[in-house]
């Protein structure tokens, strides 16, 4: 008996080998690769002078600059989008679904091609300055600048906010709102003691799902950024591609990683402490 | 009867161009127990919703206390609702459930707290306060439903089918249970279901609702005994309906035979609709019934024998308490109290359709 589930165990885990494979090779490996590469010099000794290198100020800086740009897109993103969230909550029906579509659309297009058009909206004769001019107002600066690289941001990671939010906010029975209200809680006090609490793991996943790829990416901070404003991505990619010094490129990845994983991390316990919570007798 | 306390004056009401209450009328008096009854669409949940807030009528008034309520926020009414999924927040324990609407009115730790302990008590769940909602079964979140709802002290506690999920017998218990607690508190509960039975155990009054019309208002015996049209009387219980001419005062002509009855004032030669309840018809020798048939069918239901009786080109339905053989020859007789006499629908909007 119990060598038979032994047996179906053992040949189920047969059917996980591919995925298995699939983690060693394209996962684990290139991990070690860059950990090994970071921890290396050029003679391929073992060294932590690539990352004691990453420590100095202009590093630093980059790293600070990403992660606070980071952190305020996420915030817009969310601002924006919990209100259209419930917004969509409240219509369910086809034009509910048309509206949320077409908040998705900029996830079917190329980012590079968006990002791109962006700059012809933001440079200095482009459309937003045409349109102030046209009303005789003054030019405003915005290409080049970290105003400029947290619109590209919002703009190509929106949809990242919305998805997980959308389905968390839609989850939350119409009749739980109704309750709340029914027992004294107007809007505001809905808003801030049933919805809020009940849609908490989609915020959290949805910051994650933003922070991540903004704290990384390097095609919209180019691009909208010139070389004026300089973030971790593009120095990892200017490392690796101009100045071939792969040992301080990896280096630099690993620190990005640490925020990558303590982000998830935290995404985990707010997950665990739901569950931890309900499981209390 | 009380005090008058909430009044539903002329209410019209369609989604998507359905009519769902049409030219509705409805005064509810203090410390009353309401049922609204009627099938699936009958209007009886936009009622509850009307009175709750949740909805607001196209045309028409709601009165609460002398005062129109009809546009006023649901937060701001004096009635709380026992939702029909219970709908708790599953992100409080019990005690911060039902805590939730007095902590947003700004009561005192002390006053909140000796609340909770009152309000388990009266649903039987004294010691529950730290309990996960999730973890509780559908009856234990029902009862904690209802006490998150009469702890802010409501003048109408309206619940809108609050049982229809629980299994039989635990069905029964609430029941009873609804009824104490309503002793209990003195105050008006508006209790929607689908359930005939539940509303002539439960109420003071049965509504009983077809199609957004009020088909007839009165007491459980008032409904059961004496329905007015055709519809009730299938709606609530079982019955033989049969249609009927009304030859003069106390004497009515049903299936080739007449009859006679105790109604008065329909005239004569007019049509009616007829009323014989299961139970009402007595079996007897087939020389001494005033119709004569066989018996089709006997069926046990546990305290009555179903049986079928093909008499006079009709199946009756007859309830008895000893059994008969199939097949026998019967006769069928009907005390003349025992027969209900209900005019004809005057417009199609009153027909009788059978319950789902």
């Amino acid at each position: 008996m119990n060598e038979r589930i032994t047996a179906q165990i053992s040949s189920h885990r047969f059917l996980a080998l591919p995925f298995i494979l699939w983690a060693m090779f394209f996962i684990v490996l290139p991990l070690f690769f860059v950990l090994g590469t970071g921890l290396t010099n050029e003679a391929g000794d073992v060294t932590l002078a690539n990352l004691l290198t990453v420590l100095q100020s202009e590093y630093l800086r980059a790293l600070g600059l990403s992660v606070e740009l980071a952190l305020i897109s996420t915030f817009i993103c969310l601002l924006l989008a919990y209100p259209l969230c419930l917004i969509l909550k409240a219509k369910r029906d086809k034009r509910g679904l048309l509206v949320f579509l077409l908040f998705l659309l900029p996830l079917w297009m190329n980012s590079l091609l968006t990002t791109m058009a962006w700059q012809t909206i933001l440079e200095k004769h482009g459309l937003i300055n045409m349109f102030l001019s046209y009303l005789g107002l003054p030019a405003v600066h915005l290409i080049n600048t970290p105003a400029a690289i947290i619109i590209g941001m919002v703009y190509n990671f929106l949809p990242y906010m919305v998805l997980p939010l959308y389905v968390s906010l839609s989850r939350i029975d119409e009749s739980i709102v109704e309750a709340a209200r029914d027992l004294g809680a107007n809007f505001w006090r809905t808003l801030r003691h049933v919805l809020l609490p009940l849609s908490l793991p989609g915020i959290v996943s949805g910051c994650t799902m933003v922070f991540i790829p903004a704290l990384t990416t390097f095609v919209i901070s180019a691009l909208l950024g010139g070389n004026k404003v300089l973030l971790v991505g593009n120095i990892i990619e200017q490392e690796f591609t101009a100045a071939y010094d792969w040992q301080l490129g990896s280096a630099l990845s690993m620190v990005l990683m640490v925020f990558i994983i303590l982000n998830i991390l935290l995404e985990a316990f707010t997950d665990n402490g739901e569950h931890r919570k309900k499981g209390r007798p | 009867m009380h005090k008058e306390l909430l009044r539903l004056e002329r209410i019209n009401k369609s989604y998507d161009g359905r009519k769902i209450l049409e030219d509705l009328d409805l005064t509810i008096h203090e410390n009353e127990f309401v049922t609204l009854l009627g099938p699936s669409g009958c209007g009886k949940t936009t009622i509850l919703r009307l009175i709750g807030g949740f909805e607001r009528p196209d045309s028409g008034k709601i009165w609460f206390d002398g005062q129109d309520i009809t546009s006023l926020q649901p937060e701001k009414r004096q009635v709380n609702t026992v939702f029909q999924k219970y709908s708790l927040f599953s992100h409080m324990d019990v005690a911060e459930n039902i805590a939730f609407g007095l902590k947003l009115k700004g009561k005192s730790r002390n006053y909140i707290r000796d609340k909770i302990k009152y309000a388990l008590k009266l649903v039987n769940l004294d010691g529950y306060e730290h309990a996960r909602v999730t973890q509780m079964s559908g009856g234990q979140q029902q009862r904690i439903a209802i006490a998150r709802a009469i702890v802010n002290e409501p003048k109408v506690l309206l619940l809108d089918e609050p049982l229809s999920a629980l299994d039989l017998k635990l069905r029964q218990n609430m029941q009873r249970e609804l009824v104490k607690i309503k002793r209990e508190l003195g105050i008006t509960f508006v209790f929607v279901t689908h359930d005939q039975e539940e509303a002539l155990s439960m109420s003071d009054t049965v509504v009983v609702m077809n199609q957004g019309w009020i088909q007839q208002i009165g007491t459980p015996e008032n409904v059961y005994n004496e329905p007015e049209n055709a519809f009730v009387a299938d709606f609530i219980g079982d019955s033989n309906i049969i249609d009927g001419i009304m030859i003069k005062d106390k004497l009515v002509h049903i299936l080739g035979r007449d009859i006679p009855c105790i109604n008065t004032g329909f005239g004569e030669e007019a049509p009616v609709d007829v009323q014989i309840r299961p139970e009402d018809i007595q079996i007897c020798a087939p020389d001494q019934g005033q119709f004569q048939g066989i018996i089709k069918q006997v069926v046990f239901k546990g305290t009555v024998y179903d049986i079928t009786v093909l008499a006079a080109g009709f199946e009756w339905l007859v309830q008895t308490i000893t059994g008969h053989e199939q097949g026998s020859e019967v006769g069928l007789r009907l005390a003349p109290a025992n027969i209900q006499i209900m005019a004809k629908p005057a417009s199609e909007d009153e027909e009788a359709v059978s319950d789902e």
